[in-house]
């Protein structure tokens, strides 16, 4: 199949200068022994819904099959993987109890700061009251509110300064009555830029807090 | 004997606040759903907390997804055992380190912050078979007949 890789998944080799009754019967053997590959299981890769590119290699010893498109698959056996393609419909029909208990998912928001402090732009005050809705929604909300820097200064600069802006931003939620127990603030520095750019560029793209409802 | 008994002590001191840290959380919860932690069994309700080391465990009518600190989110289907084998998740650089094994049943995951930083971060293993996670969502099956292998 031209979406998955198989490698290591030969048969052993038939015997040399066998008569013709030794070698149908080292293929039926063959055959046989192929056939009792007992499954084990089995796993199906998805469509990402981020819509970012998905790889997953499925080992067994030696013996490995690369799926990298949508609905690719391998049957675990106790031979070792066997490559096949699967379906939307097959894999609800095996998993929908699994897939119907999978998590909401996480919804970012992102908030930008007045440059040189930890206040919110007016637009961004606007985007914080679009975060309530999705935190009341949600069953048993988490609230993770990462703080970022532009480049200009050092990490240990940074790591301080983004985890301020975090803080504000906490404190700004649970001001709105989020118990603060299920907020938690992280600073990233200035590792994960919105805007790339080189070391000591100020950039109010990248002065933001992002807001990851769960 | 003193001697060797202080650091035995201070190591078991020290050892339950190491796990004693939250990994994920229990969002969805349907029928018998159970957590086994050091020995204990937990009722995996709506909300509970998981940590580095949990089994967690299905009944015939339960199900479970839970959302890890990284944004993995993991959720499995009836009849299973899921194992959070290991967890470690720098929130700062976003590296770190997740193994979760399947004993039996069906998990379906979306990867998160770990995969992504570093596509070798993430594996889960069945009895048969290890994943190799770089970046993806999928679903994987262990049947229970050679989940003793």
């Amino acid at each position: 199949m031209p979406h998955a890789r198989a490698t290591g998944l030969r048969l052993p080799p038939t015997p040399r200068g066998a008569r013709p009754v030794l070698l149908g019967l080292a293929t039926l053997a063959a055959v046989l022994a192929a056939g009792c590959a007992t499954p084990t299981g089995e796993v199906v890769l998805l469509p990402a819904q981020d819509g970012h590119e998905s790889v997953l290699a499925v080992k067994q010893g030696e013996r490995e099959v690369v799926l990298d498109k949508p609905y690719a698959a391998a049957e675990t056996t106790t031979q070792g993987p066997r490559a096949f393609e699967s379906s939307a419909k097959d894999v609800q029909a095996k998993f929908g109890n699994a897939l119907g208990a999978q998590p909401a998912r996480p919804q970012s928001f992102t908030l930008n700061f007045v440059e040189g402090s930890n206040e919110l732009t007016d637009e961004s005050k606007r985007v914080l009251e679009n975060v309530l809705p999705d935190i009341e929604k949600r069953a048993v909300p988490d609230i993770v509110v990462i703080g970022h820097t532009d480049s200009v200064g050092t990490d240990a600069y940074n790591d301080k300064l983004s985890l301020q802006r975090a803080d504000a931003v906490r404190d700004a939620l649970i001001a709105r009555g989020i118990p603060a127990e299920d907020i938690v603030a992280e600073g990233r520095g200035k590792r994960d830029p919105l805007v790339a750019t080189g070391e000591g560029v100020s950039e109010a793209r990248n002065r933001r807090v992002e807001v990851i409802v769960r | 004997m003193i001697r060797w008994m202080l650091p035995v002590a201070l190591a078991m001191c020290v050892a339950p606040q190491a796990l004693a840290t939250d990994i994920g959380q229990i969002k969805v919860s349907k029928g018998s759903v159970t957590i086994e932690r050091a020995s204990q069994a937990i009722p995996g309700n709506l909300g509970a907390r998981v940590q580095q080391g949990d089994v967690v465990k299905t009944g015939a009518d339960g199900s479970v997804g839970i959302t890890m600190s990284d944004n993995s989110l993991l959720s499995a289907g009836p009849n299973s055992v899921l194992a959070l084998d290991q967890y470690a998740f720098d929130t700062t650089t976003n590296q770190g380190r997740f193994d979760a094994s399947l004993a039996k049943g069906t998990l379906a995951v979306v990867s998160g912050r770990l995969a992504k930083q570093s596509p070798g971060s993430m594996t889960v293993r069945t009895p048969s078979a290890i994943l190799a996670v770089r970046g993806t969502e999928f679903v994987v099956s262990a049947d229970a007949d050679h989940a003793a292998r």
